[in-house]
């Protein structure tokens, strides 16, 4: 072990850690700020209560999100100084973009969200929820733009003189077409997220909660959170289609790797399922479907896929000698897991919809037990996705110009990178542990009761209590 | 003038703009268990910068952003180099986050005492590291000719470094109690007020002596005018804050540590970071720093949307400018 290891497990571990974070964020921003909206204009108080009801699982979740964020930003430098030196002119710039036109606008108006109940007109207060989502949102791009750089570098050259990236084209890096397509991708896995989060809370009081004054509010959610997961996964699939091209041309080792295709194929078919020899160079036994992987990553049935066994020996042409291939059963894994995680969800709020046609009540535990398992699966799947794409880009940090060996920090300990690990694993798990007890004890809450509202007339303005205060 | 001399001014400009407004949010989360007494005192108190302290923590994050944009080489070395003191910076700024929001979460007085000891600690290890951690650049940190930092975490533990830190502890606690007697009603704000006096007077022997020092290690004309600005603003909010004129007080902590800022960057320039070891290893603002082209397009994002950030969160203050007391806290 050595300080390379600690520096990659660290990144893993903490990045593995905000994206659990991140697509609820993200997700469920937009979720509150439209049933807020649908108050605003209807006037029922069903959403309102709806709306600071998962509201307050928002803000607990937000937080998390918010600390965990800065972690990232700070840990370039700590850990990655020789990648933050090679790439800083080209990925520093999206990162600045970020936190200036995205992270203000979000935690400002956050604020002004949390604590502007009784303070902002009822449209500033609704604004400030959709200014807060749009600057989530934004980030996002931001994000996804400056991963990009690192899975298909654009718009740059090597200066001969530093050997470092320099920025020749920003509009390029912005449009990167793995940036273009990663962006819907990632927004709807988030929705995903929060939308089985919606589903899972409303389905537990729809169906633990029976004959609550309130079950048509859950019953509501349960059908909203539904449908944003069907739209969601129906979105997750068209995009993740789109991005598989997509990475196919750019990367097309990580698509092998995806595989654990070994030898290049014309037509080549989709595993299903493959045991490798333990190495992981060859296969052993695998069910296959014919042509598919052809399909998903050309277009055409026919199309060739390269092997790893080539790309391999390509590479080590292009490159010198050494290995360019990833570690083949975590990329093969972490693909078939993000499908399938992602996809259960989908299925689920399918039988939940079902469950409830024509007004129906269900009862079911077995849906129950479904449906809270929801929100745990496209979290899941957003963990594996990452981890896809990031495992399957190794050994680079930046594809096709810098090994992830050489981005490391040279003045930063084994010591002290195990220090940083330890201490963040550590305050990590005990967040998490307090995290989703929070979440839990205020999901089973319910939705408030709004009635207790303040009168709104002005007289002693100075001794009313705030609507909302921490 | 210069792209890079541009980008130097703004990075100065954005720690600047984090240290004035999250100096109060360090100072405010120190006093809370010094001003409040009870469960009902300490909600206020923490309730005054609630609505905004999340906003003012991104102050730093696109200071960081900009540097490593700006200055990756500025970027990658500090933070490689500054790596435990940036770590408890970290850690504490995630406890302290998360205290704010889950503190209320639950009614256990076990539940409360644990958050608030995070906000505390999570308030006071920033307020000195980051004052430990400035000095440090201002006096220059052994580099080797890679620029790659080659002290251990005892170089960064120096008298002046550690002068520094108490600086900005004092500094910040000084502004929270300022920044309190502003927000606040009754006895508390009674309180902060003389308390912020008391402080003051510590905060001001200190700032003059770390101000001196530093200028002794590297100067500049603009540097002293600053530095002296610095003085005469901290003694002006100390006498506003005797005779209880809290606005004039804040006025004048908060230009105080915005000019005490100006000064470490004044004398620094044009280094980023100067080397204690061999002359080439000192980082510039010149070959610090991206190319023009990145440089250029990061002025025109800056150009156009610093304005608006400024008048949005402006705005937010605006918003909130209300005193609180223990009676607008609510029972739950």
């Amino acid at each position: 072990m050595d300080a390379l290891d600690v520096a990659r497990w660290q990144f893993g571990v903490t990045t593995v850690y905000h994206f659990l974070f991140v697509p609820l964020t993200i997700g469920l921003s937009v979720l509150v700020a439209i049933l807020q909206t649908m108050w605003h204009r209807t006037g029922n108080e069903r959403y309102l209560k709806l709306t600071k009801f998962y509201g307050k699982l928002f803000l607990i979740n937000f937080a998390m999100g918010v600390v965990t964020g800065i972690v990232q930003e700070f840990q370039f430098g700590m850990n990655w100084s020789d990648y933050s030196r090679f790439v800083g002119d080209v990925f520093g710039a999206p990162l600045a973009i970020e936190a200036l036109v995205a992270f203000f606008l979000e935690s400002t108006f956050i604020g002004l969200w949390i604590f502007g109940w009784d303070r902002l007109p009822k449209r500033a207060h609704l604004a400030s929820i959709w200014a807060a989502a749009i600057g989530t949102n934004l980030s996002a791009y931001f994000i996804l733009a400056a991963n990009s750089f690192m899975q298909n570098p654009v718009g740059y050259r090597i200066n001969a003189d530093t050997g470092r990236a320099e920025l020749t084209d920003f509009p390029a890096v912005l449009t990167n077409k793995v940036a273009l397509i990663t962006f819907p991708h990632t927004l709807a896995g988030s929705f995903l997220v929060a939308g089985s989060l919606v589903t899972a809370v409303g389905l537990w009081h729809v169906i633990r909660n029976r004959g609550s004054a309130d079950t048509g509010a859950y019953r509501f959610a349960t059908k909203f959170g539904s449908w944003v997961v069907l739209v969601a996964s129906a979105a997750v699939l068209f995009t993740g289609d789109i991005q598989g091209k997509i990475m196919t041309d750019v990367q097309p080792m990580k698509m092998a790797a995806a595989e654990g295709l070994y030898t290049t194929e014309s037509p080549a078919s989709f595993s299903v399922l493959t045991v490798g020899s333990l190495d992981g160079s060859r296969e052993v036994f695998a069910i296959k479907i014919p042509y598919l992987l052809s399909y998903l990553g050309t277009g055409d049935p026919n199309g060739t896929v390269h092997g790893i066994n080539d790309l391999q020996a390509q590479y080590a042409t292009q490159y010198g000698a050494g290995s360019y291939t990833p570690i083949i059963p975590v990329t093969y894994w972490s693909f078939r897991f993000m499908i399938a995680f992602g996809m259960a969800a989908g299925a689920i709020a399918l039988l939940v919809l079902w469950s409830q046609r024509k007004g129906r009540t269900p009862s079911s535990k077995w849906l129950l037990r479904a449906g809270l398992a929801m929100p745990v699966l496209p979290l899941l799947a957003n963990s594996f996705g990452w981890i896809f794409t990031e495992m399957g880009r190794q050994p680079w940090i930046v594809f096709g110009e810098m090994l992830t060996r050489n981005g490391v920090s040279r003045s930063v300990s084994l010591a002290e990178v195990l220090t940083s690990f330890t201490a963040f694993t550590l305050i990590y798990a005990t967040l998490a542990v307090i995290e989703v007890k929070l979440l839990l004890r205020y999901a089973k809450a319910g939705v408030p009761d709004v009635s207790e509202q303040p009168p709104t007339d002005d007289t002693d303005d100075a001794e009313r209590p705030l609507a909302f205060a921490y | 003038m210069e792209l890079t001399t541009i980008w130097f001014l703004l990075v100065a400009v954005l720690f600047t703009g984090y240290f004035i407004l999250e100096g109060f949010d360090f100072g405010v989360g120190m006093l809370l268990p010094v001003l409040g007494r009870d469960d009902r005192e300490r909600r206020v108190l923490i309730n005054t910068i609630g609505p905004v302290w999340d906003g003012n923590e991104v102050w730093l994050i696109t200071a960081g952003g900009a540097m490593f944009a700006a200055f990756p080489e500025w970027y990658a070395t500090l933070f490689s180099g500054f790596y435990l003191p940036l770590l408890l910076i970290l850690l504490a700024l995630i406890a302290r986050g998360v205290a704010f929001e889950y503190r209320h979460k639950r009614p256990e007085a076990s539940w409360k005492r644990r958050w608030d000891a995070a906000i505390v600690v999570g308030s006071l290890l920033p307020a000195i590291l980051w004052g430990v951690a400035f000095a440090n650049i201002l006096r220059g940190v052994p580099l080797d000719a890679d620029h790659e930092y080659v002290g251990g975490l005892l170089n960064l533990l120096n008298p002046y470094a550690l002068l520094g830190g108490a600086t900005t502890l004092a500094l910040f606690l000084t502004h929270g109690a300022v920044f309190i007697a502003l927000k606040t009603t009754g006895d508390i704000r009674e309180r902060a007020g003389a308390l912020a006096v008391r402080l003051g007077v510590g905060a001001a022997v200190l700032a003059v002596g770390f101000l001196t020092w530093t200028l002794s290690i590297r100067s500049s004309a603009a540097a002293v005018v600053l530095a002296v600005g610095a003085a005469l603003a901290l003694l002006g909010g100390l006498a506003a804050a005797r005779v209880r004129r809290e606005g004039w007080a804040f006025t004048g902590t908060a230009v105080a540590i915005g000019l005490a800022v100006a000064t470490l960057f004044a004398a620094l320039f044009p280094n980023v970071l100067p080397s204690t070891l061999d002359a080439a290893g000192t980082l510039t603002a010149t070959n610090a720093a991206s190319t023009p082209y990145t440089l250029k397009i990061m002025t025109w994002v800056a150009v156009i949307f610093t304005p608006v950030v400024l008048a949005y969160q402006g705005w937010t203050y605006w918003v909130f400018r209300k005193r609180i007391g223990v009676a607008n806290i609510p029972q739950h």
